[in-house]
């Protein structure tokens, strides 16, 4: 669904993370890019370089918030100032639309500041869908919440994690980041189909993708985020295209950043599969 | 955080199901790592670890219950010492790295994330070391200032800025009624030590060893030691932390120029805060101190609490 209402109608094209080393080059060669996907929690703050830098770049390039610390699926209630400062940034950047985790990480006010995994229970999607809306309604945007990679699952959970995904935004109404590359790590971890996960979800809901690159190790994957997307993790991408339509596409590579052409160039190559998505749509 | 339950709750069906596991699953992740970066073999009430997380946490094929808690320990105190490093070179330098990963681990244990970003994570150990000096003994005085100053930069960087007070304001309100706020983002400093050159050695030399790790031809070198920073020997130093155009900067200040902006950020008038200079000071430096300031952009309206001083 290239526009829907969960991405504010936007047709938005292949974007890659605004990161500090490469906020000379962006400033200076001023590349075109379709996008830029910023950590909302970096430019949460009062004063100084990092909402300088912002501006600057809102004065070139169109700008999607993603946040890492909303914790949906804490129980703690959202924290109204917070929600002020978020808010506040909302209309600096005009997102159109704003991305979290489908995750906790804080309880009782201490951070982790980690992404933890949900128990996957139906009391757990009702608490996390209700904190959506709340969020929603304050910020007044759409909302996509984005799975997370995992290693680890609990007794108490009562469906995949995709019935759990698929419970949550339709108990919300909300929008789906989907991270193939957090499918892919998870199903690794947890000995799962990762096919299964991306035919069992609405599509229709999808408002933007993530591809990434991760790491193996012996035992289990990691999210690492430092290395170019990996095979199977194109093919998942394709496949998701083609059930979900052309998304907004994000790379993300946060560790052992490579020049902006680097990163640039890795993200492009979402345009092989999206043509071919299309030309099976034809 | 509160106390975890004994147990995890086998179900999770109401919020507060939903609250007694993540405060059980924070508990053990949060707890500080063994010797060898484990996860300790025994839970707070005694009972085996490896039953702890059986009772929540599914094992696979190929990793216990254990294991797979004990990976998310390990991403949280190794995300969270990375942090506290990248914000306190300076400490790291001055304590060595054994003594800083002691007083790190028990710093986070004792006073966790309260808040949604890691920029706020060394907001109190300034405060931290006060309480438990051994952990920073023989050198607690030193490591105090350094936290200090290096919480300052944090502030520098990204603090609140308010409204400049304009010349035209200043020249209507008589001195003797006049009151000045500092600017959020400018900490005051009176140290025992030279720290702002001290700080200045250590980045200047870790920025080295990452240029130096960077080059195309570094893989063959041999890997040595970094160059130790001699720890600064003891000068009565003032200083201003500030930005200016966004950029950090430490200003060093005349000892009476000091004492006019500490009364200043304390609430006083300006014509009590150049007397606090003392006698000696002529009115042409008090002048060009203040057209120095207000060049910076210092002055702003005075909230409510007293200005920013931690000397």
């Amino acid at each position: 669904m290239p526009a829907n209402r969960f991405n504010g109608h936007c047709d938005y094209g292949i974007g890659i993370g605004l990161r500090v080393p490469h906020y000379a080059h962006i400033l200076s060669k001023k590349p075109v890019v379709d996008w830029f996907e910023i950590i909302s929690e970096n430019f949460m703050v009062e004063g100084g370089r990092p909402l300088e830098l912002l501006d600057r770049i809102l004065e070139q390039y169109r700008v999607v918030q993603h946040g890492v610390s909303m914790y949906f699926g804490s129980a703690d209630k959202p924290d109204r100032t917070h929600l002020r400062r978020l808010k506040g940034l909302v209309k600096r950047t005009r997102t159109p639309w704003l991305s979290d985790h489908l995750c906790w990480g804080s309880v009782d006010g201490t951070y982790t500041h980690d992404l933890l995994p949900m128990p996957y229970t139906f009391g757990a999607a009702r608490r996390t869908a209700e904190k959506i809306r709340q969020v929603r309604d304050y910020l007044e945007i759409p909302i996509c919440v984005e799975n997370v990679s995992s290693y680890a699952e609990f007794h108490a959970s009562e469906m995949t994690e995709w019935e759990f995904l698929t419970e949550v935004v339709e108990l919300a109404d909300c929008g789906i980041l989907l991270d193939v590359n957090n499918i892919y790590v998870s199903s690794k971890n947890h000995s799962f189909d990762p096919y299964d996960y991306v035919n069992n979800i609405p599509h229709h809901r999808v408002g933007q993708m993530h591809v990434a690159g991760h790491t193996k190790f012996e035992k289990y994957i990691l999210d690492t985020h430092d290395h170019p997307v990996l095979d199977p993790v194109w093919k998942l991408y394709a496949h998701a295209t083609r059930l979900c339509g052309i998304s907004a596409t994000l790379l993300e590579w946060d560790d052992k950043i490579p020049s902006f052409d680097e990163v640039h160039n890795e993200a492009l190559k979402a345009n092989e599969f999206i043509d071919g998505a299309k030309k099976a749509a034809v | 955080m509160k106390r975890p339950p004994k147990h995890a709750p086998a179900r999770i069906g109401s919020t507060e199901d939903l609250r007694l596991f993540q405060r059980m699953m924070a508990a053990a992740v949060t707890r500080p790592l063994d010797s060898e970066d484990r996860l300790q073999s025994t839970w707070i009430d005694g009972r085996p670890m490896e039953k702890v997380a059986a009772e929540f946490i599914k094992p696979n094929d190929r990793l216990s219950s254990f294991e797979r808690l004990q990976l998310y320990s390990r991403m949280y105190w190794f995300r969270l010492f990375d942090a506290i490093r990248d914000d306190c070179p300076g400490l790291l330098a001055a304590l060595g790295e054994r003594a800083f990963g002691r007083l790190a681990q028990a710093y986070l244990a004792r006073y966790p994330s309260r808040s949604f970003t890691l920029r706020n994570l060394s907001s109190r150990l300034v405060q931290f070391i006060g309480e438990r000096p051994r952990l920073t003994a023989p050198r607690t005085a030193l490591a105090l200032e350094i936290a200090r100053f290096e919480w300052a930069q944090t502030v520098a960087f990204d603090g609140e800025s308010r409204p400049v007070v304009s010349a035209a304001s200043l020249a209507r309100t008589p001195p003797g009624r006049l009151r000045l706020g500092l600017q959020p983002y400018v900490t005051l400093l009176a140290l025992r030590h030279p720290i702002d050159n001290y700080v200045i050695s250590v980045k200047r030399r870790d920025a080295m060893r990452s240029e130096a790790s960077n080059t195309p031809d570094s893989a063959g070198a041999v890997w040595k030691p970094a160059r130790k920073v001699p720890l600064p020997r003891p000068s009565r130093t003032y200083v201003a932390v500030h930005r200016h155009n966004n950029r950090l900067f430490y200003k060093r200040l005349d000892p009476d120029a000091f004492r006019i902006l500490e009364a200043l950020s304390e609430g006083r008038t300006l014509s009590r805060a150049v007397a606090a200079a003392g006698p000696g000071v002529s009115p042409a430096r008090v002048r060009s101190w203040f057209k120095a300031w207000m060049a910076l952009g210092w002055f702003c309206a005075r909230g409510n609490g007293p200005g920013r001083r931690a000397s």
